[in-house]
């Protein structure tokens, strides 16, 4: 059985992108189980979505703790231990991460024994994201080895088929390019052995123990504690204020904010990076049009540069 | 027929569609949601010719199903967990009004604490309000028991409405291959619902249970309900076969995996079952006899399907991913109840809660049961129900209270609120 996780950012369209890659698979003749897995919030939190095909019947269920291959869309989340990126890689996985830096630096920076590969993307592109989800569904295809470009555009046209044309064609172009590029190592990925029932490691199950209440409720004590989770790097993209333009209506930005990221001191408003989540309705609220949408991969390239050079 | 990939959730809103539903009240709630907006799509692109009806609460939702199924139209609606519970009055009260519809219920954890992952406390709680409830644990069996479901609850021996149970994530989200019947041939096996003498007109009004009653008219209302929910049994027998002669899957009460020659049985409920199934696969390979039972059905419970298939069996681990505050696992006690006293009955009961919230239950812990299971059958000896828990949980678990102390003591020290 090939077990295959996909990580992202919600809005990088990994749960499509699972969905194309079990399509492709079912369009090959396999049976197929493809999910995806999140929690409350949304865009811009990580997500996973997984995919499993076998040539019979599948049993087992559930998220993916021995991975045949993991995709990482957006590498910022690497780090991210909620993000269980990491999970289960052992020798036999192989990951494909979309990122600048060289395999090499994370074979060393993550200490992995595994092959990795990275996508080759341009970095416009990279920031947006707008077609991850087709890159690595095409490079996954090819890396596989068990699906046809005939089947990946097929299942391209049939899961994007309600976005019209154009969209499917930029998307077929991507995946295409990405599974083309990966020729050298089709089929280098390997199914990982079974749990099997005479030799396996015991659960470490205890005997649960009692606690009071004041330990066992779910009770929060520290108010404002939500302030302690910065889901401002979630963001993808970056609402920059051009103070030039701005009104100084001091409401319309802030009122609209729905994580309550902008302050206004004085007349100005001020974004709260740590916490804004990009989502852009003070971009598309903004009555002068003062607010513009920075890629984040870009700006923060920009931030770099001028810490260096200032 | 064809084939297709479907979740859980587009399998049962196909399901409401090839059954030819007539009214669909609405509310939304996750996991459950994209049933709703894929029938509504449908309705909306003129494919399916219903009338869909958003409610402002499941209270209502019930409420209204029950009300036009008395009306004589087929009724289809859907939801989870909390919904489940805030309709809780209604489902109790429209039962008894004897008028047939169905109820998909997409099982998620209860609070508190919140979660969204499954698991089945929430149907749990409708074990006794009179719907009758069949349990899936993959997506093609989703749509065919939504099926089999309208037949069930419009049958004259049974008038009840049935709610048909998934496990969020697990099967809502998932999609898996399914065999998608012609709409001709799923219509007539569904065939029309005749509602005979519950045909509601405002001509000619019905006032449904509205009475105040004494013991002995009220005993008799109740115990005609249990009555027909046991009838159940039979309709049930009878109409899976006849889906199995007419569409080649074969449903019975309960699904028995490996089981004949048995000596160590697996039960559980819903989608986590698969796992067992795998987990018995490579049981077998390893020389264990271990099987599995999987009741489809949980109301009726299938009592003496049960004490059947157990005859002579040597150890029992229920698996429950609920629990009664209290008391434990449902399908433990219930189980042991159909068990006690008969001669043949297995010796070793054992209790396993796992799966709370959709806490994930590995092969290596099923291996585990059974080893256990052995070694109770070996010794004579029952052991306490387990909490499938592991101890590197519990320091994951310790981690995030010693950050939740940290927390608290900063802001008792700091004496109010943190700035960020």
């Amino acid at each position: 059985m090939y077990r295959i996780r996909f990580h992202g950012r919600g809005g990088q369209g990994m749960k499509t992108a699972s969905r194309i890659l079990g399509t492709a698979f079912f369009l090959e003749g396999y049976e197929v189980q493809d999910a995806p897995r999140y929690g409350a919030e949304r865009r811009g939190a990580p997500i996973f979505a997984y995919v499993r095909a076998d040539n019979q019947l599948i049993n087992e269920r559930g998220v993916i703790t021995r991975p045949d291959l993991v995709i990482v869309a957006d590498d910022s989340l690497v780090p991210v231990p909620a993000a269980g990126v990491l999970t289960g890689v052992d020798e036999h996985t192989v990951l494909l991460i979309n990122s600048d830096e060289s395999t090499e630096t994370w074979k060393h920076r993550l200490n992995l024994s595994c092959r990795v590969f990275t996508l080759p993307a341009e970095a416009e592109e990279r920031a947006e994201l707008r077609f991850i989800g087709a890159t690595c569904t095409g490079a996954a295809a090819r890396l596989l080895g068990k699906i046809s470009r005939d089947a990946l555009q097929q299942a391209i046209k049939q899961e994007l088929s309600e976005l019209g044309d154009a969209v499917i064609e930029k998307n077929l172009a991507r995946a295409l390019d990405a599974f083309d590029c990966m020729q050298e190592h089709e089929g280098c990925i390997q199914t990982g052995t079974e749990a099997n029932a005479t030799d396996y490691s015991k659960p470490a199950w205890i005997d649960f123990p009692f606690e009071d209440a004041r330990v066992s409720a779910p009770d929060i004590h520290a108010s404002a504690n939500s302030v302690e989770v910065r889901t401002g790097l979630w963001r993808t993209l970056r609402p920059v204020i051009d103070y030039e333009r701005c009104n100084k209506c001091w409401w319309v930005c802030s009122t609209f904010c729905p994580d309550g990221a902008i302050k206004v001191s004085g007349q100005t408003p001020e974004i709260d990076y740590n916490h804004c989540k990009g989502c852009m309705v003070c971009v598309a609220q903004c009555p002068p049009h003062a607010i513009e949408a920075v890629a984040e991969q870009l700006a923060r390239q920009q931030d770099a540069e001028e810490e260096v050079s200032p | 027929m064809t084939r297709k990939l479907l979740t859980g959730n587009g399998a049962a809103a196909l399901g409401a569609r090839l059954a030819a539903t007539d009214y669909i009240p609405a509310f939304p709630i996750t996991p459950q949601t994209e049933i709703i907006e894929t029938i509504s799509g449908w309705i909306d692109q003129g494919e399916m010719d219903a009338r869909m009806v958003t409610m402002e609460s499941e209270h209502s939702m019930v409420t209204a199903a029950a009300a036009a199924a008395a009306s004589g139209i087929r009724v289809f609606s859907a939801t989870s967990s909390q919904g489940l519970l805030y309709g809780m009055e209604m489902l109790y009260t429209v039962s008894g009004w004897r008028a047939p519809f169905v109820l998909v219920n997409v099982s998620r954890g209860l609070a508190s604490p919140i979660t969204l992952e499954p698991d089945h406390n929430d149907i749990m709680s409708a074990r006794d309000s009179g719907f009758l409830q069949i349990h899936c644990s993959t997506c093609q069996e989703v749509l065919d028991s939504t099926l089999m479901a309208f037949r069930l609850a419009e049958d004259e021996r049974i008038r009840l409405p049935v709610i048909v149970n998934m496990d969020g994530f697990y099967l809502s989200f998932t999609r898996e291959p399914v065999e998608v019947p012609d709409p001709k041939t799923a219509q007539n096996f569904v065939g029309d619902y005749d509602p005979e003498n519950i045909r509601f007109r405002a001509s000619s009004p019905v006032s449904q249970a509205v009475a105040v009653l004494g013991g002995v008219p009220y005993s008799y209302f109740r115990y005609e309900t249990h009555l027909a929910a046991q009838n159940g049994l039979d309709v049930y027998d009878e109409l899976s076969r006849e889906f199995a002669n007419q569409f080649g899957r074969e449903y019975s009460a309960i699904e028995a995996y490996r089981c004949d020659d048995a000596d160590i049985v697996f039960v559980m409920l819903g989608s986590f079952a698969t796992k067992a199934r795998a987990a018995v696969d490579q049981l077998r390979k390893a020389g264990n006899k271990v099987g599995l039972l999987r009741p489809r059905l949980l109301r009726p419970f299938p009592a003496e399907m049960f004490r059947m298939l157990l005859a002579g069996k040597s150890g029992v681990a229920v698996i429950d991913q609920n629990i009664s505050m209290g008391m434990g696992g449902v399908l433990h006690s219930e189980l042991a109840g159909a068990l006690y006293g008969h001669p043949h009955a297995p010796p070793q009961l054992l209790s396993f809660i796992g799966g709370l919230g959709g806490r994930d239950i590995s092969l290596e812990e099923f291996f585990e049961i059974a080893d256990v299971t052995r070694n109770a059958v070996a010794q004579k000896h029952t052991p306490p129900p387990r909490l499938l828990y592991t101890e590197q949980e519990l320091r994951q678990m310790r981690k995030l209270q010693a950050v939740a102390s940290v927390e608290r003591d900063e802001l008792n020290n700091s004496g109010g609120a943190k700035n960020g």
